[in-house]
């Protein structure tokens, strides 16, 4: 990300952020409520476009104006939500599937092809055995750390080179997370990159390589793990919240 | 050993909803037995019942996405003025039919532009559209019925509303009704634009972070609904011979009720074309049946309400395994006491 800008009418919620992710990098996104961490999720993965400046993906420009989720996947940017990357009421093969159906080319859904990949998934990639869940199960059966499972175990099945996990744990509790940074080092594993969005400091420390830190709409530090005790961090987090800037070595 | 037969048996979509049916004619043939076992009831409901459950299709969808649509029964009302103006003047039952379907998706098309992209609730933009159209309608036609005799005979009439294997007489519109279920099944559970819908009625932000065109989808829904409802619309003024500007007046409650007593959530993201089915077949059995068994057509009401209200806590106790997740509720209440 260049200079990238999002105004939303008089609001300038993003002001010159740059951003950049490397191959097989875990970035820990922080900062405050309303610092701006959604906004360039949205950004990255097409929801929103962006009112000025310049994304690249793999060094390639992305034409906003025909940026969109689809494109998003298309480029392998997948996303993780806080609470809306699932149907709830819907099965689960359903899921892992909506928005990109395997069908044929009267738009008929293959339910049978779409049950196997999904069902491999569940055992290979995410590890779900003999846990109750079946690729019949609705999402509203599974625990909230289950849920992420499955979202992340779709983001990399897509061949997703970056996930973006947006507030992947709040409202879990302390076994429920413990599962999602599991699966989250799994994509450490597999290689591929990921924008790990939170404002515990505590599951992005464990993860992350990098720490970026937003504030009010601007990234104010970009800091490598090696560089950082987790104390220093969280110090300096809460000088910005608190208004007192600067890095209380 | 009992559980997992149990567990397939509430995996068959609909069957709930169809022992209410069986049970229900099964009373009628015990009440009025002179009625019930004969075959000519039977002929008589699959022709009253299928403009019904047409609508009841559409609706489904309109359901399953998390809206409500009240304007169909105006656009009975419209695409049959249409469909009855355009044979009088122009002889054509071809274009007739066409007009009248495009009439009827048309209005649908608008109530998807209204709720789509301008943002009004659906409930207040099909509730205006159901006014606007029938008020259109009563307008254009002058408040007077026309008689479209002259469709009698005609190629339209035998293809839709025919009368099949001789002396059974069964009438085409209920297979062509069958017909439209099979398909509408299909586009909704087999069909891209089926999960659509399902995503767009559980969680539209869900759909919209997954790539669904969530307001695409709406104006495509209510279209479709609006297509059903000039399809109804044809069936019912071809039957019938006949245009009168209240035509659609009397399907509103009746449908919806035949939607969810066949289990489509109200809260959006599940439909049950098949519920559907049985729905509008019990909903349209009722009134006829209680009159038979000569306890008086006072009791029609009463009675309707009361198959209603077990169709719909049959559904939530069977259907959405209810009945399972109050058991554990239950053992979890009594268990945790002595855990602590």
């Amino acid at each position: 990300m260049v200079d990238i800008q999002k105004r939303f009418g008089l609001v300038q919620a993003l002001r010159n952020i740059n951003l950049e992710v490397g191959t097989n990098e875990i970035v820990g996104l922080l900062g405050d409520n309303g610092a701006g961490k959604s906004t360039i999720v949205k950004i990255l993965t097409g929801v929103y476009s962006a009112s000025a400046g310049e994304l690249y993906v793999a060094d390639r420009q992305v034409n906003f104006r025909s940026y969109n989720v689809q494109t998003a996947h298309r480029y392998g940017i997948e996303t993780v939500y806080q609470d809306k990357s699932l149907g709830d009421k819907q099965v689960l093969w359903r899921n892992f599937f909506v928005g990109r159906e395997i069908t044929n080319r009267f738009g008929f859904i293959n339910v049978k092809k779409e049950r196997e990949i999904a069902n491999e998934i569940m055992v290979n990639t995410i590890g779900f055995r003999g846990e109750g869940i079946t690729v019949d199960s609705t999402v509203s059966d599974l625990s909230g750390g289950e849920r992420q499972g499955v979202a992340i175990g779709r983001a990399m099945h897509f061949d997703a080179q970056l996930i973006i996990l947006d507030e992947p744990t709040v409202a879990l509790s302390l076994k429920e997370v413990r599962k999602v940074l599991d699966f989250v080092h799994k994509i450490k594993d597999a290689g591929k990159a990921c924008v790990y969005i939170s404002h515990d400091l505590t599951d992005v420390y464990e993860i992350a390589d990098r720490f970026v830190i937003l504030d009010r709409g601007e990234v104010v530090a970009s800091i490598a793990k090696t560089d950082v005790r987790m104390k220093d961090l969280g110090d300096f987090m809460l000088d910005y919240a608190h208004g007192r800037r600067g890095l209380s070595k | 050993m009992i559980r997992p037969i149990w567990a397939t048996v509430r995996k068959i979509e609909g069957l709930p909803i169809a022992a209410v049916l069986a049970t229900l004619y099964g009373v009628f043939m015990v009440t009025s037995p002179e009625v019930f076992t004969g075959h000519r009831i039977y002929m008589s409901f699959l022709q009253t019942v299928p403009p019904m459950l047409v609508l009841g299709l559409g609706l489904t969808f309109v359901i399953t996405a998390g809206e409500i649509d009240l304007s169909f029964s105006a656009v009975v009302a419209f695409s049959g003025f249409v469909y009855a103006w355009t044979f009088l003047h122009s002889g054509s039952a071809l274009l007739a039919l066409v007009l009248a379907l495009a009439a009827g998706a048309f209005v649908g098309f608008v109530n998807g532009i209204l709720v789509a992209k301008i943002g009004v609730p659906s409930i207040m933009a099909t509730l205006a559209a159901q006014f606007f159209w029938a008020g259109l309608t009563v307008l254009l036609a002058g408040g007077a019925s026309w008689n479209i005799k002259g469709i009698e005979g005609s190629w339209i009439q035998t293809l839709f509303v025919g009368r099949l294997f001789g002396s059974v007489a069964l009438p085409a519109q209920a297979l062509w009704a069958l017909g439209l279920t099979v398909v509408c099944w299909f586009l909704l559970n087999r069909h891209r634009f089926g999960e659509a819908v399902m995503f767009v009625g559980d969680n539209p932000n869900v759909a919209r972070v997954m790539g669904i065109n969530v307001e695409r989808t709406k104006i495509k829904l209510f279209t479709l609904n609006g297509l059903l409802g000039g399809f109804a619309a044809v069936l019912l003024t071809t039957e019938m011979n006949t245009f009168w500007t209240t035509q659609g007046e009397g399907y509103l409650l009746p449908v919806m009720a035949a939607v969810f007593i066949g289990g489509t959530s109200i809260a959006g993201g599940k439909g049950l074309i098949v519920g559907t089915f049985f729905g509008a077949y019990i909903i349209g059995s009722l009134e006829a049946g209680v009159v038979a068994t000569g306890i008086g057509g006072y009791w029609t009401q009463l009675v309707s309400g009361l198959v209603m209200g077990a169709s719909v806590i049959l559904n939530i106790v069977i259907g959405d395994g209810r009945l399972a997740a109050v058991a554990s509720r239950v053992r979890h209440w009594s268990t945790t006491a002595e855990e602590n």
